[in-house]
Formats: structure tokens, sequence, C-alpha cells
């Protein structure tokens, strides 16, 4: 096994897959921490919304509506939790955010239960990303390649908007120093409100993406919640670099654990996180130097 | 004359007793929210069709106090304090999960309440930890897996690599395949357990499987787990090479069509399909499937076959505590999983278990029944209890 190049080429798709996945939730959720100071905790939350609404929209019009329309969907229910709640608890301080939000994923949860049941629900995998690819020698699931690719597509497109353009530079500011980049003029107000909804869509787009692969169940937003905050707390606050080597490295680490050392594999990620905590408190990449 | 009052009034109540029948009123723990309420709720409707099919021939009516355990043991146990102490039930019956039958185990031993234990397969519950006041008509974790490792070895599969959740549940049934497997010639080449609940994408995991050198992968797997595993299965490309067996859990008719055509091939053990050929399940599965729309599940005939011991117990006349525990214990009767009955040794449930695989069928997936192997009693595991007295 461990001579077989193949396994190795194999657990590394594996890992890559996984870490995708986690970046498209994390940079939504990491990108409005940092900056406007919010801890969503409900993000979790709006993925597992993202897979159900994919799972409808697919029944009726097929995987790829539900891939296009599940992310507007939930950018829809971001914009009212944003005019209904969160503008209200900007200024309230993160012990008041942290409950309320925490309190939403349970009404949330209680929500996609009471429309969609408590099956779990499964959509099938489109016909043009079925089967498997033969790659770099060994054979491996299309689909996964699929979310490997759209994880990097996503990453080039958000790394090109947040450094060469105009509104990429006005995150940026806004992030590095809010109140600065509002006397230069900036709304960092209306800001924040977009790139809220489009975290919100990010995440209901990895809930889409995600929904062939695993089952579909109203706790989904549960379990990925831990992956995705201590992808950020490793990665750093409010940065597409920490987004993404938290992402890697929580992909990396998870999937070759569960390989090399399966009875620590859910231990190591705690004690890398330990670890990253104690060395560089702030995180390995964040935004404010 | 007031005392002369009170007599003719008692008197007059005890003359008009035999009048009416026995109330028996019955405790439903079930969790109708959580993770598991799709089972709580398949579980109820099959204890409410059994109580309409049989409940006339009992001579007892039913009443039902339902409370929601909510799949969390001190909820549960408190609920059962409630059922016991306030509404004083006089039987007790559900439990999905055995964290809850852990919980509860003690003060329904302790209060002398009847149990009827309608999912909850732990080992210890029939065992070590075994009481007079709890039967269970379910099933038990070794005895689902156990046939399966014969059976297996009987089809000349030499190696196997298993996996399940890292859970006492998914230990127990992994731990009886492989004893009566390796008992029958067979070899364990791996065994993964992966981090229970935690585990979406088992690609890590299959990607071990197919290097350990295995002719066949034994899982178990249940509910949304189930799912992914065995949609991930098929994506890897590794059912050709490699075929998928499992305790039955993993291809329930409960959530076996949201797995879709990857679960078709699919071989595993269980003590029930909804394909069983018997006079009885035929009858169940049709008012099941007209009552509730859905194809009966394991569950579903739990709570049927729960409702069928209530009403065989009452049938001998017992309709108190005492009676209603001891008369559980020695009921026996030809249910849709055909000939099942308890073992008063360990007051754990003895039925054959079903070989099936997982088939497209007319309307979906459907379930081709391959092998009946004959009911086992459970070994006593440690259960020390008063004999049968009567």
């Amino acid at each position: 096994m461990a001579h077989d190049l193949g396994f190795w080429t194999l657990q590394a798709l594996n890992a890559l897959q996984l870490s995708m996945l986690l970046f498209l939730l994390s940079i939504g959720l990491t990108v409005i921490f940092g900056l406007m100071h919010f801890v969503n905790l409900a993000h979790g939350s709006l993925y597992a919304l993202g897979a159900y609404f994919a799972a409808s929209l697919a029944a009726v019009g097929g995987y790829w509506m539900g891939f296009f329309l599940a992310p507007v969907a939930v950018a829809g229910v971001g914009v009212l939790l944003y005019s209904g709640l969160i503008k209200r608890m900007r200024k309230s301080g993160p012990m008041a955010q942290v409950l309320v939000t925490f309190g939403l994923i349970f009404a949330l949860l209680d929500l996609t239960r009471i429309f969609w049941g408590d099956l779990a629900l499964a959509i099938e995998v489109p016909a043009l990303l079925e089967g498997r690819l033969a790659f770099l020698g060994v054979e491996y699931p299309t689909y996964r390649l699929f979310i490997i690719g759209l994880g990097l597509a996503i990453f080039a497109a958000l790394a090109f908007v947040l450094s060469r353009t105009q509104i990429g530079a006005m995150i940026r500011a806004g992030v590095d120093n809010d109140a600065m980049a509002a006397c230069l003029g900036i709304n960092v107000e209306r800001l924040f409100f977009i790139v809220f909804c489009f975290g919100c869509a990010l995440a209901g787009l990895a809930g889409a993406v995600a929904a062939p692969l695993l089952s579909v169940t109203p706790d989904m937003g549960l379990q990925i919640l831990i992956p995705t905050l201590i992808v950020i707390v490793i990665g750093g606050l409010g940065s597409l670099k920490g987004a993404i080597a938290g992402s890697l490295i929580y992909g990396f680490v998870q999937t070759f654990g569960a390989v090399l050392a399966p009875q620590l594999a859910s231990v190591l990620i705690y004690a890398l996180l330990a670890a990253v905590l104690v060395i560089k408190p702030v995180g390995l990449f964040p935004a404010k130097g | 004359m007031k005392r002369a009052i009170l007599a003719a009034l008692g008197l007059a109540t005890t003359l008009a007793l035999p009048a009416t029948a026995e109330d028996i009123k019955v405790g439903l723990l079930l969790p109708y929210s959580g993770v598991y309420a799709a089972l709580g709720n398949d579980i109820d409707a099959g204890f409410e069709l059994g109580l309409k099919h049989f409940g006339s021939d009992a001579g007892a009516t039913f009443e039902i106090v339902r409370e929601d355990t909510e799949v969390k043991p001190p909820v549960a146990l408190g609920k059962a304090k409630k059922l016991i102490l306030q509404d004083k039930v006089d039987v007790v019956a559900g439990i999905v999960s055995s964290g809850v039958l852990g919980a509860v185990r003690n003060m329904i031993d302790g209060a002398g309440v009847p149990l009827i234990v309608a999912n909850a397969g732990n080992d210890e519950a029939t065992g070590a930890d075994c009481s007079p006041y709890i039967t269970r008509v379910s099933f038990s974790n070794g005895q689902v897996n156990r046939p399966m490792g014969n059976w297996m070895a009987e089809q000349g599969i030499k190696k196997v690599f298993t996996l399940a959740p890292d859970y006492a549940a998914g230990r127990q049934m992994i731990d009886a395949f492989s004893a009566s497997f390796t008992a029958a010639g067979g070899e364990i080449v791996g065994q993964e357990f992966t981090p229970f609940q935690k585990t979406q994408d088992f690609g890590p995991y299959l990607a071990q499987a197919k290097a350990s050198g295995a002719d066949a992968v034994y899982v178990f797997y249940a509910g949304g787990e189930a799912i992914a595993f065995v949609k991930q299965y098929d994506s890897f490309g590794l059912k050709a090479e490699l075929p998928l067996y499992g305790s039955g859990f993993l291809t329930s008719p409960l959530y076996v069509n949201a797995e879709g055509p990857a679960a078709e091939g699919v071989i595993t053990a269980l003590h029930y399909v909804p394909t069983i050929d018997n006079a009885e399940n035929k009858a169940f599965a049709e008012a099941f499937t007209a009552e509730t729309g859905r194809v009966p599940s394991e569950f579903a005939v739990q709570g049927y076959d729960a409702a069928r011991a209530l009403i065989e117990a009452a049938k001998t006349g017992a309709t108190d505590r005492e009676a209603l525990a001891l008369a559980l214990r020695q009921v026996s009767f030809d249910g849709p999983r055909g000939k099942t009955s308890i073992d008063p040794a360990t007051n754990n449930v003895v039925q054959p278990i079903y070989v099936y695989e997982t088939v497209a069928g007319e309307n979906g997936l459907t379930q081709k029944v391959l092998a009946q192997l004959p009911a086992e009693a459970d070994p006593v595991n440690g259960c020390q209890m008063a004999p049968v007295s009567n």
C-alpha cells in the first residue's frame, strides 16, 4: 500500500477535493468577519439550505438548475437575514452576535426539518460529470475533479477581484481599517451588505456542490461549521490567502491523518489548531499585519 | 350512613368493572425530533397499525401517551420518569438509540415497569445489563451481523475489509461479523472505524479498501452516512472489483431511494425487508403502504411487532406491570418477519435473518431475498436473570 504511488495520488486528490469544499465555505465567512467583525455562526446553516434548495430545484429541472439557482436563493435568504437581524446586531458586540447567530442555527435547522422532513435527500450527479477520469495514473470520480476545478476557479476569480479591481481595493481597505475606509468615502455599510450576500451565495454554492457527494440532512450545516471555523482560525481572519491555506492544511491533515493514523484522525486537526494558536495566535495569514 | 354509602359505591364500582375491558396505558418513548425522528415516526406508525390489527383480540383497551426523547439520554430519562411516576403507565415501548436505552435502563428496572424495546440494538441490553422488565422485539447488533460471516464464507469469499463508524454499535456489528467470518475460515485484511458523525467524505477510506487486496468490503452505516457511503463507493468504481456487503441498515428501504442506482447489487443482511414472502408480511406491508404511502421499513415492523407482543401478553390476562413483564418474556407469534419469539434467557428476540440484494424493480429499488438464515438465540453474554416462573 505504502509503495503504491497511485494510492497516494488518490489520497492527495481526496485531500484537495475536501479543501476546495471548505474553501468555498470559509472564504465567505472569513471576509464577512474580517470586514465587519461580525461572527455569523449560521454560515453553515446557509450551506445546508443551499443543499436543500439544490435538491428541490434538481428534482424539478435537473442538477444544473440547482447548481445555478441555489446560490441565488441562499443569497436571497442572506438579504432577509441581513435586513431583519444582522443590520441591527452590527453594533451589539461579539457576544450578542455569537448568541443570536447560534440561535439562528437551530431555528434554521428546524425550518429545514419542517419544510423538507427528516429523511435524508440525495441528488444524482449530472450525466456530464458521471463516471471516472484517468488522471495522473489513477481513476478518479469526475464529479470530485469538478469540485477541485470549481474551487480553484473561484479562488482565481476572487484573487483577481480582490487584488486587481476597485471593489477589491475597497474591501481590502475595509478589512484593514474600516474607520479610515469610511473617511475616504467608501460606503462600508453597503460594501458589507454586498460582501455578506456574496458570502451567503458561496455557502449556498458549496451546499449545492456537496449535495450529490454527501447526503442532504438537516444537520449537515452543524457538521461543517467546526471544520470551517478551524480553517479560518488556522488561516487567519479576513484574508483570501488565509482561507485557501487553512483549507489546504485542513484537507491534507484530515485526509492523510485518516490514512496514516486512523486512531488519531479526529484529534490531529485539533492538535494542529492548538499549535497554531500557541505559535501564531492571529493565524498564519491574517489580513491585518 | 356515610360509611354505608361509601361501601355501596365501592360495591357498585367493583360490580361495574367486569363490564368494561381492562385499560392498559402505554407510554411510547420515541424520538419525534432530532436525527432519528424519521425512525421514531416509522416505529410509531407501525405501533398504531399493530394496535389496529390485533387490539380487538386483547381483551383490553390501550391508551397511548407519547413522549419525545429528542435522542438525548438526559431528556429521555426525564420523560421516562414522567411516564412512570406521573402518567402511571403500565408498560413503556419504543427507544431508538442505545444511548437512551442505557440511560433509562436502571429507572425501568428499579420501577419494575415492563419496557418493550423497539429498536436500540446494543448487545449489553440483553446481555450483562439484562433485566426481567426489558424485552427487545427489534434486534441486537450481533444478531444481525453474525450469520453474515458464515454466509459470506460459504459464498467463497476469503478476504474482507471492514468499515464502520467509531461508536459502540459500529464496533459491535463489525466484531460479530468478524468473529463468525474468521471462525468460518475467512480473513479480515483491514479494518477501519471512521469518526462517528464527523465523516461525510469516505474517499480516504475507500482508497484504503481498494489497496488492501480484499475480495469484498463489509460495512455498517446507517442514515445519512449510509447514503453518502453507498454513493461514494459507486462513484469510485469499486463495486465491480470489490463487491459491497454489509449490515442491512446500509440499504434500508427507508432511504434506499436516496441512494439510487448506486445501491444496486449491494448485498446486506437484516431481520426484515418488505419483500419477505409470507402471508403476515403481505398483509402488513399492504396495510402500512395504504396508511402511510411508504414501503414499511425494519423500524415500522419493530413498532408493529412491539404492539403485537404487548397484545399477545395481554391475551394471557396480564394487565398490571408485573404480570405484563412476565408474559412478555414468553411471547411468540408468526409475524411479518417469520417466526418471532422472545428468548426468556436474555429477553432478546429470536428471529430469522434475511440476506438480500438491492435490485431495480418496477417502482424504483426493491429488495430481492437471497437467503433466509435460521433463527438463532443470542449467546447469553453474561445475562443473569431469574428464570421465568409461573
